[in-house]
């Protein structure tokens, strides 16, 4: 196991109220958790990985992740249970519409 | 003047070894051979008698019907009398056909593809007890079975037989007819294996005097399970990938006669058939007629009248009562079984299909692509023959002919049609191993095998798309082999490949609509859903087929 913490600065978009949950921990996929976090501006991101070795992979996907959604204020945990770029990418995106 | 003298030749050596073999086998077996039928306990005998050492022996090894009997036969004959065997053989599947390598019987090998035994294939080449010819596409080692490969010996296998020695291939006819006829018809000598002799048969799939010998094995011949995908697999990303295909190539080309590949990749494209692509208004204008195996997971397509016709390179288990009830898309005989064969196929596959799709395992920057990875010698089996423009392709057709218009670099050149070869693939594959390489490991496998030319499977200039979950490429409208390169990158998502793209360059080709992403093929990425599957399990299949489909044990979970 893995574990890596990013953090992006300058999100414009505040996320809403409850916690969310979207996926399940499954052989090839993931679980992600966003929750508001109203005492920091900052997109916190945590990640626990099966894969070891891929931070800057995570670091890349999560950029991205960013660029399309820059959220701020929010907390967001990730279980991966050896998942590909693309399911992480797809499930963030999945999650973000969740808040929506 | 009188006429030179010139020594008479003798021009009819070849029958003359037929009859000597005949003769030998007829003495060794004396009583026990009836007609053409031998007692399976009389194997090893017929063997020894029938082949000599140095012959050049074709043990039908198919993708699927294995001529198990025969083959475990073979490795018991007597190595001091039989031995230098030159094999040649569509699929090395079982143990047995390396075991004829170790104990000295053969000694050289000319194949397609070799699955299960690749690992131990590499090991025994390295270790010079085996000496490959070449490795071959399947209609290419048929073709040479009629040129400079000829079987003195062929050993097939067949469903039944009746006392004449007339031959039932039933479904999975696959490469007997080709074996057979290579073989009989070049004086050479057929030995088939049958699982049951009858009085009668339902059809005759090889004739009696095409056959010299009839063994009744004492079990059933063995054939694998090979096109089965359980729907239960296949992921959302997989569903995305195969909405993208579909909006952007299958609808885009109108691709109507067409080949799928093996795996996950094309078995989601098979089940939105019935749910995207009908909801797409594509139903009758796209996929109406195949070169594939009869997959399970065509079952919803067929049975939402998308499909027309399939002919066969093979059966699949389970799927014989579903085809029998089925002969107006399937090519059954008058006695309502399928009859497969793998050479017509093959052809219908390279020369009558506007399309090819399929997964593989890497590609390079220039497009190539190789399922090889070191140690393990595993070969070619088909792909190569669907995958690959048929450059004596001559009929029309609209999607032939627009993509033969967008690969043409010069307006004012003759009008060329073009077949569409398109690779399908996540970017990263299990374990995080990137399906975009700077190098395929098939160019270490060919220098540390000595081999002439690296293993690859489809040649880049011949792939037009690659389809990945980040968009996809359209290559044939590449001008220059850095705009292939960069067009490679731009889909290859978090790979190190894909992360070392010109981003500028891959923004350019984005708005020439070389590069399309699912956003511009108007698909909402977060849409990718299971729920889009026509079935999303085997006993989904099991209900869209009526009960017919009966899948074997190994894929039921209830």
């Amino acid at each position: 196991m893995e574990r890596l913490h990013f953090s992006f600065e300058g999100g414009t978009r505040r996320a809403g109220k409850g916690p969310r949950i979207v996926g399940v921990v499954a052989s090839g996929n993931l679980e992600v958790l966003i929750e508001p976090r109203p005492e920091v501006s900052a997109c916190t991101i945590d990640v626990n990985t099966a894969a070891v070795g891929f931070g800057t992979t995570w670091e890349a996907v999560l950029r991205d992740f960013f660029e399309r959604h820059p959220l701020s204020h929010v907390q967001i945990s990730i279980n991966d249970a050896g998942a590909t770029p693309a399911i992480v990418a797809l499930r963030l995106d999945q999650a973000v519409e969740a808040l929506e | 003047m009188n006429a030179p003298v010139v020594p008479s030749r003798i021009w009819n050596k070849r029958a003359q070894a037929r009859e000597r073999r005949l003769a030998r086998v007829a003495a060794r077996l004396g009583p026990k051979l009836r007609g053409r039928i031998a007692p399976s306990d009389a194997v090893v005998a017929l063997l020894e008698e029938a082949i000599e050492a140095g012959d050049r022996v074709c043990l039908e090894g198919n993708n699927q019907k294995q001529a198990d009997f025969l083959a475990l036969g073979l490795t018991r004959v007597d190595p001091a009398r039989i031995h230098d065997l030159h094999m040649v053989q569509s699929v090395l599947a079982l143990p047995e056909h390396l075991d004829l390598y170790e104990r000295g019987i053969a000694s050289r090998l000319d194949f397609s593809f070799s699955g299960p035994q690749a690992a131990r294939l590499a090991q025994l080449a390295g270790a010079g007890k085996l000496n490959i010819g070449a490795i071959h596409t399947y209609l290419e080692l048929f073709a040479r079975y009629f040129v400079d490969l000829t079987p003195n010996v062929a050993l097939v296998a067949a469903q039944a037989a009746d006392r004449q020695g007339n031959l039932y291939t039933g479904p999975n006819t696959e490469d007997t007819p080709v074996i057979a006829e290579a073989t009989a018809f070049a004086s050479g000598i057929v030995i088939a294996q049958v699982n049951e002799l009858v009085e009668s048969l339902p059809r005759i799939d090889i004739p009696a005097d095409w056959v010299n010998f009839v063994v009744e094995s004492p079990r059933p011949h063995y054939i694998e399970p090979l096109f089965t995908r359980d729907p239960a697999q296949i992921s959302e990303i997989q569903v995305l990938m195969a909405m993208m295909a579909i909006k952007g190539i299958y609808a885009e080309y109108g691709v109507d006669r067409l080949n799928h590949g093996i795996g996950f990749d094309t078995a989601a494209i098979e089940l939105l058939l019935p749910t995207y692509a009908e909801s797409l208004g594509l139903r009758g204008r796209i996929c109406r007629h195949w070169a594939l195996n009869p997959h399970p997971t065509l079952i919803p397509a067929i049975e939402a009248g998308f499909v027309e016709s399939v002919h066969c390179f093979g059966s699949e288990l389970g799927m014989e009562e579903y085809i029998r009830a089925r002969p107006d898309v399937f090519f059954t005989g008058p006695d309502g079984s399928m009859r497969s064969n793998r050479a017509f196929c093959q052809t219908a596959g390279h020369y009558a299909c506007d399309m090819f799709i399929g997964s593989t395992l890497q590609i390079d920057l220039a497009g190539n692509s190789s399922t090889a990875t070191l140690g393990r010698i595993s070969g070619f089996g088909g792909a190569p023959n669907m995958g690959a423009d048929a450059r004596g392709r001559r009929h029309p057709t609209d999607a032939w002919l627009r993509a033969g218009r967008e690969a043409a670099s010069d307006a004012t050149s003759a009008p060329r049609g073009r077949k569409l070869v398109v690779q399908m693939v996540e970017t990263f594959r299990e374990h995080m191993q990137p399906a975009f390489v700077e190098r395929l490991d098939a160019w270490q496998l060919a220098e540390s095998a000595g081999m002439a030319l690296p293993p690859v499977m489809i040649y880049g200039d011949d792939v037009t798309h690659i389809v990945t979950e980040e968009g996809i490429a359209y290559l044939l409208l590449c001008r220059t082999a850095q705009e292939r390169e960069q067009a490679i990158r731009g889909v290859a998502g978090y790979t190190p490949v894909g992360r070392a793209r010109d981003r500028r360059a891959v923004a350019e080709l984005r708005a020439r609509g070389v590069i399309r992403r699912a956003a511009d093929l108007g698909i909402d990425h977060r849409s990718a859903s299971r729920d889009l599957l026509a079935a999303r399990s085997i006993k989904d299949l099991v209900r869209a087929s009526n009960g017919l489909y009966d899948p074997p044990r190994r894929f039921r979970n209830w």
